[in-house]
């Protein structure tokens, strides 16, 4: 068996290749974005917005954030994914990346709140989106995942936030749904992501 | 009353990363590491459908000049530098071909200046390269791409820290497991053996892996050399007889 090409960091200048517009340049006709939406996508249209801290506690303005997630009724759109009774969405891909922005280090993403899907076992897991990670400083992309703090029934019962023995880490992954709507009437959803020191985000080796 | 149920889902796992075949997050000769690194273990997870479904891309998304990085920002010239094909091959641990996997790279150009507001060195940029190129592989796994040699650049780690050439590759394959961002190295650079970046890797052998060699057969007469640069991705194998027992609603 051969082994896995071994990670390197994606660097300083990664929007360069993922994201060129935020590198300061125009190129590709189509540019994969944060945007996961359009007008005829079905579900509850959701912002997610965040800051990236490092070990001291300093905003990171460098990192790229790519989400992966099900649509509003639960399905991936994706050939393995067969759970019976949950339709595609042909206005859905789920999948979007986002930078965090040089002066502000926030990102966002505008999307539906995904569905929960079938977990192994039977077992449903709550609602919830699939993040990785890259950076400058980071070897190895970093896995996480999205909840959300409007499903707290849910969470309680989900098998992989059941998965982590220290329970105060738990909360690492629940953003926040926030009072005020973004001007486009979404609900906001706000997720910090702490790499390291108090309150590290939890990352998952899947 | 209990009965034998097949798992439905997922039917087709990735292999356990082999934590062996990476960098350690924490690498303290790469100073930025040192902040960036979580320190907490990392929570091993069971893949579900989240971990072993990843987004399809289709060719219509992609442009016509998307892997031609000597034409793609080309401005009335052509790019300054020697000119390469770069090409290889996508497959998993299981030597299955990835087809339909999204390449994406970038780089430098020849000065060592990159493309990019933050880049403030003083190696010129070029008005016609802009610097990154996408791809999908073939039914093959196979993809190829053209561009200019990149350079080699001095960069802030300690004061006399250079990058040896390298392309940026990032890799989205069939699972979301098997997303991958990496670095592709020159045979014969002689930066790469005192670069910190790539003295993370844990072994020759995975050092080997990220080094690209010259390959004469598919030179373009004439016009351009070529370097061959293969990649593996995590290995996805049937699931054969997973069955549990489960207790049926009563």
């Amino acid at each position: 068996m051969k082994r896995e090409t071994a990670s390197q960091t994606a660097g300083p200048y990664v929007h360069i290749g993922l994201a060129p517009e935020a590198a300061g340049f125009d190129i590709f006709e189509n540019n994969f974005g944060p945007v996961l939406v359009s007008a005829e996508t079905r579900g509850e249209r959701i912002r997610i917005e965040g800051r990236v801290f490092d070990g001291i506690g300093t905003v990171l303005k460098d990192v790229l954030i790519e989400i992966w997630q099900a649509n509003a009724a639960g399905r991936y759109a994706h050939p393995g994914d067969r759970q019976p009774g949950k339709p595609l969405d042909p206005h859905f891909r789920g999948w979007g990346r986002a930078c965090t922005d040089f002066e502000s280090g926030v990102y966002a993403f505008e999307t539906v709140k995904p569905g929960a899907v079938e977990g192994r076992n039977g077992r449903t897991m709550a609602p919830h989106v699939n993040a990785w990670i890259v950076a400058r400083g980071i070897n190895v992309g970093l896995n996480t995942r999205i909840y959300f703090s409007d499903e707290a029934a849910a969470n309680a019962t989900d098998p992989v936030i059941n998965l982590i023995e220290w329970e105060a880490r738990r909360k690492t992954l629940v953003a926040e749904r926030l009072d005020a709507k973004a001007a486009n009437g979404a609900a906001v959803y706000r997720f910090d992501i702490r790499l390291q020191g108090d309150d590290e985000t939890v990352f998952f080796d899947v | 009353m209990m009965e034998l149920q097949r798992e439905p889902r997922p039917d087709a796992e990735f292999l356990m990363r082999d934590t062996t075949s990476h960098p350690l997050a924490l690498t303290p000769a790469y100073k930025t590491s040192v902040l960036r690194s979580p320190k907490l273990a990392l929570i091993s997870l069971q893949q579900s459908l989240s971990e072993v479904t990843a987004p399809v891309f289709t060719a219509d998304e992609l442009g016509e000049d998307d892997n031609d990085l000597i034409l793609n920002y080309a401005k009335g010239g052509l790019p300054i530098g020697e000119r390469i094909v770069v090409h290889g091959h996508v497959h998993d641990q299981l030597g299955r071909p990835m087809k339909n996997a999204l390449v994406e790279v970038w780089q430098c150009n020849a000065s060592g200046r990159y493309r990019h507001k933050r880049d403030q060195y003083i190696g010129a940029l070029d008005p016609n390269f802009g610097g990154c190129g996408r791809m999908l592989t073939d039914a093959d796994g196979y993809y190829a791409f053209r561009t200019i040699k990149p350079g080699p650049y001095p960069w802030r780690n300690r004061v006399n820290d250079w990058r040896p050439a390298h392309i940026h590759y990032a890799i989205s394959g069939d699972g979301w497991v098997q997303r991958l961002v990496t670095q592709m190295y020159f045979e014969g650079d002689p930066l790469i053996r005192s670069c910190p970046i790539l003295g993370v890797v844990p072994s020759e052998e995975q050092i080997r892996g990220l080094i690209a060699l010259q390959d004469s057969a598919a030179f373009v007469q004439l016009d351009s050399r070529a370097y061959r640069f293969d990649i593996v991705l995590r290995g996805q194998r049937a699931t054969l007889f997973e069955n549990h027992v489960q207790k049926a609603a009563a």
